[in-house]
This record gives C-alpha cells, structure tokens and sequence, in this order.
C-alpha cells in the first residue's frame, strides 16, 4: 500500500503535465472542430443537392469503417511521404476531429429528423426563411435531442486520444507506459491512468447533466 | 385597442379567390378543379366528411400543399401556383394568409411572448420593442395578458391554441386560416377556443374555418362551404347548408350532429 502511494505521489505531476499539455487540449480542440464538421455534414446529408449529399455519406462511411489508430498512421506516417507532414499534434487533431465528427454528425442528423413536421409548418405560415427557422426554430430544440449521444462522442474522443502515444506525442498514457517500464509497476501505473481517465469522463458527465439542465429548463421535469 | 387592430378588414381590397386548385396525392384527386371565392371581413366555413379535401383546400391557400394546377388571387391579381413555386411566390402568398394548426404546433423552447415575436420580428421586420408591445397585445386579446413568460408546456391545451392564433394575429394577415382549431382539444378547452373565434368574427375579421363542429359553423359562420369527394357540394348560407334536403348533406348532419 505504501508503494502503491508512493509511486502515484511521485508521477502524478508528471501525469498532471501530459493531461493539461496535450490530454485536454487535444481533446478539446479536436471536439471544437468535430462539432463544426458534424453540423456541416449533418446539413448536406439533409438538404444538399445529391453529389454533396453523396460526398457527406462518404466520409461518414470512410471515418466510421476504418480504426482510429489506423487513420492516425496514415495521417502522421504515411501523409509526410507525399509531401504533407503536419507534426504529431496537429496530425492527432485533424484525425481525432475527422472520426469524432463523422460519429457526430450522426448525431446531429437524428436531433434534426427528430423536429416534428408541424414546427417546419409553423416556420412557413408564418414566413420564416429557411436560415431563420434553422437558427431559430431548428438548432435550438435539435441541440436538446443531440446533447446525450454528443455527450458520449465527447467522452469517446477523450478516451481515443490515448492513441496518440503511438505517433510520439507525450500524454497521460505516455507518460504512464514510462513510469511503469522504469518503475517494473505496470499494474499500480496503469490503474492510476485509468482513475485519471475516469475522472475526467466523470467531470463530463457532471457537465452533460448541468447542460441538459440548463437547455430543458422549458421542459416540465419527468 | 391597437390601431392594428381598429383597421378596417375590407378596406376596398377584393376577395381572396381561388380558381382551378387541383391537387392530386398519386391516384387520389384531393381537390379537382376548385374555385371559391373568400369575402373580405366574413368567415367561411368548411365543411365535409374527412378525406373531402377541405384541410387540403385551406393548406393550398397558404400554400403548405403545393397545388398541381390553379391560380390564387389575395386581392391584388392572380398568381399561378400550379407547378414549382419560387422562394418570392411563396412569400408573397404566406405574407398574406397564417395558419393556426389542429396541434399549435408552437414552438415549445420559446415562451408565449416568444412564440408571438418571434416572426414579427424575423420576416417582418418589427423592431423588438414594437413586436413584444404587439405582442402583449395580441396575447391580451386571447385573454392570456398573465402567460405571455409561460412556456407552451406549462399551458393547457385550450391555452396553447390561443397563443397559437395570437401568433398568427400578430402577422397581421389578411386571411387567417384554422385547420380543425378545435379537433385536439377536450369540449371544455374547446368553448374557450370557439369564445376567441368568436370574438375574432365579431370584429369582422377575414377566416377561413375547416372544421368538423357543426354548433360552430352554426353559430360564428356567415358561410358554408361544404365539400364531397374534392369537389365543392353546396355553397351558402349557414341557414341553407343546416335545412338543405339534399341526401348527402343529411347524412353528414346526422353522422356528425349525432356525435
């Protein structure tokens, strides 16, 4: 037990460093960016005229059907032999926003389906433009139903960035595969890193919870 | 009193009229080769067994169904609806005529106030100050001057139609149109509604009612229109629809009256 503390005393800060360094940044600039994906591909997979619609199922199919950790190779590998090399963390945040914002775009496209005709009818009688009823009538009431399933890409996203140690960035799992290779203590580093992921997602939760909260305040409590 | 709402309802403009409105749904003809005309200040009722066409009527008035043939004229010369619309079409036609909706479809994330300013400001052009003071105005005049930061769900039923034709009254239209107002609602809730229509077509307003209330045709109508098969049967008097001895009338009264 004493070892135990001690160890995690002793890399925590080490940790602490790669969770706000790369972990949380990482996350967060990729699920920016993915969120901006989804709702474009979520919008001309419903109204495009046919070739964009095509080309949104597209990338839908290509981001969903191929391993993460796969598309961050040939983003970070295998890109720089054609002559475009972005450094690993950009790499890492183009391909963790691409496949998050394939996943959410799902997402984002449900919560739209979802709007009953009659607010679309609503929207006409009285004139609304077709931008005015997305911004105003639409986004609004589809950011309620989108919030638990984005909730979940979120936390998803978090949980994959622990794959970028495979293209040589330095983050929580990274820094938990050194201390436990130099340490011989794989089973004490390993579960520290998984309570330190655990924690996160929690927080998130909590946040997914005060959200809901605060866009259903309308909404009689069931 | 709004001077919106001290505004003469005829004021010289001509009737709406609406001639050849066909619509087919496959090999369904909902509404073949319909012509009517709409008094200015009078409401007309629609009325018919369901599947007659009389909600597909109302719906081509505002263009929510698009006609595959016909023409409407609001009083300021015809314009043919027949065939793809444009984006200028349909606006021209909707700033005219609004829908209140059998289900009110109001918009549940905004309050009543909200739902009453929301196209005021958007597609008319209202200053905000100047929508929610018309606003307050409309919602007053439903009799829901004490809901206006009430959100549709915390109204009931008969309320949230209310808030639903104060939202079409602050369009300001020259036609307001009602798809079975009071279908969804319990006859309770129902009276309150019937009591705003009322009072609506005591101000000489322009409406056209689908409905499949008989005591209302017979008490807020100045006209019938009764509809079979997507054709229009009889057209007149309320009077003359309820001592009509016409086989197909009477059985209509008796189904429905007997219910």
């Amino acid at each position: 037990m004493p070892r135990l503390l001690e160890l995690w005393i002793d890399s925590l800060p080490r940790m602490l460093a790669a969770l706000v360094e790369v972990t949380i940044p990482l996350s967060l600039l990729s699920f920016a960016i993915a969120l901006a994906i989804a709702v474009v591909m979520a919008l001309l997979r419903l109204y495009a005229p046919a070739p964009l619609k095509l080309l949104a199922w597209a990338y839908v199919q290509v981001f969903r059907g191929t391993p993460l950790v796969v598309q961050l190779f040939i983003v970070f590998f295998g890109l720089p032999t054609i002559g475009i090399d972005l450094g690993a963390f950009t790499a890492a945040v183009v391909t963790l926003a691409l496949n998050s914002g394939a996943y959410s775009s799902e997402a984002v496209r449900a919560s739209i389906l979802s709007i009953p005709r009659g607010q679309f009818e609503a929207a006409q009688t009285l004139n609304l433009s077709r931008a005015t009823t997305f911004r105003k009538v639409v986004a609004p009431q589809a950011m309620r139903i989108a919030i638990p399933p984005l909730a979940n890409d979120f936390i998803d996203l978090v949980k994959g960035t622990s794959l970028v140690f495979a293209i040589t960035l330095i983050d929580v799992f990274q820094v938990g595969r050194q201390v436990a290779a130099t340490t011989f203590e794989p089973l004490i580093m390993y579960t520290l890193v998984a309570l330190i992921y655990l924690v996160m997602v929690s927080a998130l939760s909590v946040l997914q919870n005060l959200l809901e909260k605060k866009v259903s305040s309308h909404v009689r409590s069931s | 009193m709004s001077a919106a709402a001290d505004r003469p309802r005829t004021d010289g403009r001509g009737p709406l009229r609406l001639s050849g409105i066909r619509k087919t749904f496959g090999d369904l003809v909902a509404l073949d080769d319909i012509s009517l005309e709409v008094e200015r200040g009078r409401t007309t009722v629609l009325l018919g067994p369901s599947g007659s066409g009389k909600s597909t009527l109302l719906r081509c008035i505002n263009l929510l169904e698009q006609p595959d043939a016909g023409r409407i004229d609001l009083g300021e010369g015809p314009i043919d609806v027949g065939g793809r619309l444009s984006q200028r079409t349909l606006r021209t036609v909707r700033s005219r005529s609004t829908m209140v909706f059998q289900q009110f479809n109001l918009f549940p994330h905004l309050t009543a106030l909200g739902n009453v300013t929301l196209a005021p400001v958007e597609s008319r052009g209202l200053r905000r100050a100047e929508a929610e003071r018309f606003g307050r105005e409309t919602l007053a005049k439903v009799g829901l001057a004490d809901k206006v930061d009430a959100h549709p769900e915390r109204l009931s039923g008969g309320q949230q139609q209310r808030v639903a034709i104060a939202r079409a009254l602050a369009m300001e239209p020259d036609f307001l149109l009602f798809d079975e107002p009071t279908s969804a609602l319990d006859p309770e809730l129902a009276a309150e509604v019937v009591a705003v229509l009322a009072d609506l077509a005591a101000e000489d307003r322009t409406m056209v009612v689908v409905t499949h209330s008989l005591a209302f045709a017979r008490q807020v109508a100045d006209r019938v229109v009764f509809l079979e098969e997507g054709r229009i049967l009889q057209d007149g008097s309320p009077a003359e629809f309820f001592e009509s001895q016409d086989a197909r009338l009477r059985r209509f009264r008796d189904v429905i009256g007997s219910v």
